[in-house]
């Protein structure tokens, strides 16, 4: 075990970037026209990155496995993005968004860069602004703003419920304009398979072309992984069905070491599974705790009565309905951060409380919000003694403006009218903290390949507030990499064009080729989908939203044992040199099965609860906080940086101890 | 339910397609149409057959990968959604389903139902943006007031997500709404003024060149656009193109 | 400018602003026949001064006949183009679904119209050229009366001819309900004025063929011996 330099810049908190950006060294105009830099991922991060790249001068290939760098998965997020603004004077600062961040984090994310993270926020809503992003705007013409859970002030920007899309859409037409220019190369429908390392250096990857099947070479000074997380390892979760983490686990496996892989955000409020054929979770808006009220029926007879059809939700009467977010946690209330809203609802449901036939779905009402809101409008439309009926529509009115869509995407899933029964939700998987691990300059253990956006261990240390992840990755790629990326390729500049007919690309070649030609040979009996079921069970059941020792060394066992299986018994129909959807599939299935046995591994070395992290056995035992999650500083305030060494379960575990000199450590308490 | 499927099958780019028949058994009501999809596959690799491919991602709705063409609706017979959130409650035990690949000359099939949108691409990349450099070195945000008015149908046309839809379903294969959206955003946004007479003018140019076909406003894009973009957007597309060759 | 009309928007605005000329014309066509049903004498004047008039004879004739050819070639052209756009066509397309059968179908209603006004051109057109510029009779008369009145109630006695000046202007009727808006949407009408535009359009479309048609069965009807 050794310890991991982070290359944080020395000064105080409020300085480090400036002085960084102040004395790091250029790569002159001229000289980035002979850098070549590849881009793997085109989300927020990747999108972002590739633009801002090409715009310096360098020459960038970006790589998507979609038609489009617009359908990256990031444009799936709803609710909005953070920053630092305080245009509603509630007391916002970079140090508040800062601390919250910290906070939020459950003091397990690096400081220097989270505070770097907090200072240029503010800054990607002016550049967003500027490329045409349309957020949403109050009548004055000024931009608007809505709060999330975790924090106590209007800080998340959004443009309806689809700021992700707008945010991505933005950057896509950044990159656009550069690849007009020439200055983009943009390869669509590639998935990259491999990195290339020529003397210790990434110096460029193996991709297949998704369309004809052939295996590509390309070269490049500099590799930026920016693929998003690895949620899917679950099987079922919020991500895109083709989301994975084989950019990821190839660089892990060549050096690249992987942080925290346990800690894995659970987000609360999607809609719950309704069958084994389910191929995806659904994910809405966390803006929905801003009015909706949680709840379960107090008593057994009134859940085993809806669950059997006998009583409707609406017929419980408030005293019979335990709103246990606002029981438990009367400060926050329905807005906790998500990690504790989403334990509480397993809680519940582990008591058997669920309200629907798997047992697995708690109530979110809007009816206190209609109501709340038709008095409001009544009052502002002048209308004295308004019936009950009257003030129900009004407020209907205002819930369907402020959440229409996502009431509609509900009852087309689900088939209820979310106006008139309260909606079910459940926990699902929905983002990973943990990922590939970078210093200060997001470069990875591995020289000159860096690692942007979710796909690193990043700032959120062991959960993620909302609305953050859409500013981390742009934070990553507009305003971080294009300069810590220059830092290192100013000693690139005599390298000159790098070639791909070497030993090097030989062998990173040789060895992807091997693996899809085993494949398509393979005489198996199952199809990939079976393996990743099977994987997507075990870790949901034992490396899900709660932990034991127990479970995790099953979990490891069984892990190793269904990747064994998958080795011997897996069967890919097609061939190699076509569009073929299953030997992707098979690829990236093979990835997770690695990663999960190291996800529990580090889940079993994690003797402590933290954030999305939550180990059964590090619970308070009295007090007022009796029952939350206790974590240990003294033990395990590091980041948890593994070495891949053959086994996941050989991984060698390097500590890089997490120092708060801005930040005093406490138990998170949202009592 | 027990459904008959009638899918075009067509090995690659090159090569001469037909519709193929399928029989799925025990489909659930609450199934997406794309999970019913996922079943005909796993019972295709397992008797041993090559499973049909086809383009989905993010299943929610939002990215606009899925484009299937479903018994002579793009997204199929429900209004406002994506093949994806389609579910099968929308059709009965028995149901025969035809289902095609978006079918134009500029979205050419590379396999199945897997279609080639990087028309749409080329489009954008004439001048779908706003030039200004991602530097940071803006002004602030808010030092450029924008109507509500504004910014909410700017935001409205911004919704595209890219599909395809509007192309598959115009008679004439038309790609109008989708640039008409794009256009749009632009031109209802302050920031979008400078370059409006260039950017309309010039992906306009790209549309042609592509070989989409021409609008004869039959409205049918609108209908089956699973974001509901409006037809507002041709219109103003047209006055920006004239609007510009008058200058 | 020149560009502008070569693209596929300029070629929509060139269909529309041919087409809001035939809709002109035709609005003043109508205007004069169905004076016939009223003042036989004021349609016989006012035909004599359309059909004498130097500047509509020489000026808007030629103006009128370079419309509807323009109209039509660059309907066939814009058609074809259109076809072309999708080489394979759907095994099943549900086309009623999403679009009127008028809207898909301009093609048939204006070629139905191009079959009438072939028509249309025999009956009339072709001897009012030849009696004018052929015979050189500018006069108008017959008998020593104006001719028009006469000529148009003797055209309205074949039954057959009734019938398919019926069906014709049913199919103008139906070219005219979707081409009035689609007119205005090409020329990039406001969603503002949508409404309002698609109430006119629609009077528009069923009035003026209606109008024709009431002409022409009241004077098979009331023809005078």
């Amino acid at each position: 075990m050794s310890t991991l330099n982070s290359k944080v810049p020395g000064g105080p908190i409020k300085d480090k970037w400036t002085d960084y950006k102040n004395h790091i060294d250029l790569v002159n105009p001229a000289n980035k026209r002979n850098i070549d830099i590849i881009v793997v991922g085109t989300g927020l991060a990747g999108g972002s990155a590739a633009a801002t790249l090409a715009e310096l001068g360098y020459n960038v290939k970006a790589f998507a496995y979609q038609d489009s760098p617009r359908r990256a998965h990031s444009i799936a997020a709803q609710g909005g993005i953070n920053a630092a603004k305080n245009y509603q004077g509630d007391g916002d600062s970079t140090y508040r968004l800062f601390y919250d961040t910290v906070k939020g984090g459950d003091y397990r994310s690096r400081e220097a860069n989270v505070y770097r993270l907090a200072e240029v926020s503010a800054n990607i809503i002016d550049q967003c602004v500027a490329q045409g992003v349309p957020f949403a705007r109050d009548y004055g013409g000024l931009l608007d703003n809505r709060s999330f859970g975790g924090v106590l002030v209007s800080r998340t920007f959004y443009a309806k419920g689809q700021t992700g899309q707008q945010l991505l859409l933005g950057a896509y037409s950044a990159m656009n304009r550069q690849i007009a220019r020439g200055k983009i190369e943009m390869f669509n429908r590639h998935e990259m398979l491999d990195v290339v390392k020529v003397d210790g250096k990434a110096r460029g990857i193996i991709a297949r072309n998704l369309v004809t099947g052939e295996i590509e070479r390309h070269s490049a000074h500099a590799v930026v992984i920016a693929s998003g997380g690895y949620g899917n390892v679950y099987f079922l979760s919020t991500n895109a069905m083709g989301s994975n983490a084989t950019a990821a686990w190839k660089i892990h496996k060549k050096g690249a070491h992987f942080a925290n892989p346990c800690y894995t955000q659970i987000h609360p409020t999607c809609i719950p599974r309704s069958g084994d054929y389910q191929s995806k979770l659904t994910l809405m808006s966390e803006s929905l705790r801003n009015d909706g009220r949680i709840w379960v029926p107090k008593n057994m007879e009134d859940v085993m009565a809806i669950r059997e059809g006998r009583k409707k939700p609406t017929d419980l009467s408030e005293e019979d309905r335990d709103y246990y977010l606002e029981r438990r946690y009367p400060a926050f209330g329905n807005l906790v951060p998500r990690d504790v809203a989403s334990r509480a609802a397993k809680e519940r449901c582990d008591a058997g409380y669920g309200v629907n036939a798997t047992g697995e779905a708690v109530y979110l009402d809007f009816k206190s919000a209609i109501n709340r809101y038709g008095k409001e409008q009544a009052k502002i439309t002048g209308i004295s003694n308004p019936s009950e009926a009257k003030i129900y529509e009004l407020g209907q009115a205002l819930v369907e403006e402020k959440y229409g869509n996502l009431f509609q995407m509900y009852e087309k899933i689900v088939d209820e009218n979310p106006y008139e029964t309260p909606m079910m939700i459940y926990p699902a998987t929905h983002y990973t903290m943990g990922g590939v691990w970078v210093d200060y300059n997001l470069m990875t253990s591995v020289e000159g390949l860096y690692c942007i956006g979710e796909a690193n261990f990043s700032d959120h240390g062991a959960n993620r507030l909302g609305a953050s992840a859409l500013m981390q990755g742009l934070a990553d790629g507009y305003f971080v990499l294009p300069y810590t990326i220059g830092n290192y390729l100013s000693n690139e500049i005599r390298t000159g064009k790098i070639s791909t007919d070497t030993k090097e690309f030989d062998e990173a070649e040789t060895e992807v080729t091997d693996r899809i030609n085993f494949f398509v040979n393979n005489k198996g009996t199952k199809s990939v989908d079976y393996f990743h079921k099977k994987l997507g069970k075990v870790m949901w059941d034992k490396v899900g939203m709660a932990r034991n020792e127990k479970g995790l060394n099953e979990a490891m066992t069984e892990i190793k044992a269904i990747r064994e299986e998958f080795w011997k018994e897996v069967k890919v129909p097609g061939e190699a040199s076509e569009m073929n959807p299953e030997l992707e599939k098979a690829g990236r299935v093979a990835d997770f099965l690695e990663l999960g046995e190291l996800f529990a591994k580090d889940a079993l070395m994690r003797e402590e609860s933290c954030g999305g992290h939550f180990r059964e056995e590090s619970v308070e035992l009295d007090g007022e906080q009796k029952g939350e999650a206790k974590r240990n500083d003294n033990d395990y305030a590091f980041v948890a940086a593994w070495e891949y060494k053959g086994e996941p379960a050989d991984a060698v575990l390097h500590k890089e101890e997490l120092e708060f000199k801005d930040i005093e450590l406490k138990q998170r308490s949202y009592k | 339910m027990n459904l008959t499927l009638k899918i075009w099958r067509q090995k690659d780019a090159n090569a001469k397609g037909q519709m193929v028949e399928y029989k799925v058994t025990e489909i659930s009501e609450h199934m997406s149409f794309l999970e019913m999809m996922d079943v005909l596959n796993e019972q295709l690799v397992n008797s041993g057959d090559e499973p049909v491919a086809f383009d989905h991602d993010c299943r929610e709705g939002i990215c606009g990968m899925c484009s299937m063409y479903i018994n002579g609706e793009a997204h199929g017979p429900d209004r406002g959604v994506t093949t994806c959130q389609l579910h099968m409650r929308m059709f009965k035990d028995g149901d025969t389903i035809t289902i095609e690949p978006f079918r134009a000359a500029a979205f050419p099939v590379i396999k199945d139902l897997v279609v080639d949108r990087t028309s749409f691409e080329r489009i954008q990349q004439a001048g779908g943006y706003i030039s200004v450099n991602t530097s940071g070195n803006t002004q602030d945000a808010n030092a450029i007031p924008i109507s509500k008015h504004a910014a909410d149908e700017a935001m409205d046309a911004a919704t595209c997500i890219g599909c395809g839809a509007c192309v598959a379903t115009c008679k004439n294969s038309s790609a109008m709404l989708f640039v008409g959206a794009k256009v749009s955003q632009y031109a209802l946004l302050p920031q979008g003024q400078v370059e409006a007479a260039d950017r309309v003018q010039n992906m306009v140019a790209q549309m042609d060149l592509e070989g989409f076909g021409n609008c004869t406003n039959t409205g049918a894009c609108e209908i089956e656009c699973p974001k509901g973009i409006s037809l507002e957007n041709i219109a103003r597309m047209n006055r920006e193109l004239m609007k510009a060759n008058l200058k | 400018m020149g560009g502008f009309f070569k693209s596929s928007i300029g070629r929509k605005v060139a269909m529309a602003l041919s087409a809001f000329f035939l809709m002109f014309f035709l609005l003043q066509h109508f205007a004069i026949n169905i004076l016939s049903v009223f003042s036989p004498d004021t349609f016989n004047e006012v035909s004599h001064f359309m059909g004498t008039n130097a500047l509509i004879q020489y000026g808007l004739q030629p103006v009128l006949i370079f419309g509807v050819v323009f109209h039509f070639v660059m309907g066939f052209i814009l058609e074809l183009k259109n076809k072309s756009a999708r080489k394979i066509s759907y095994a099943k397309n549900h086309g009623a679904a999403n679009s009127t059968w008028t809207s898909r179908n301009m093609i048939w209603s204006g070629l139905a119209i191009l079959a009438f006004i072939v028509l249309h051109f025999i009956d009339f057109w072709f001897p009012e050229i030849n009696t004018k510029f052929i015979e050189g009779d500018w006069s108008g008369l017959h008998d020593g009366e104006f001719r028009y009145f006469h000529e148009l109630q003797e055209k309205f006695l074949s039954p057959v001819r009734v019938g398919a000046y019926v069906v014709a202007f049913v199919l103008l009727m139906l070219h005219l309900l979707h081409g009035f808006t689609s007119a205005f949407q090409s020329m990039g009408a406001t969603a503002g004025r949508k409404k309002t535009l698609q109430n006119i359009g629609k009077a528009y479309a069923i009035i003026i063929p209606l109008g024709f048609i009431v002409i022409a069965i009241y004077h098979h009807f009331n023809h005078i011996h």
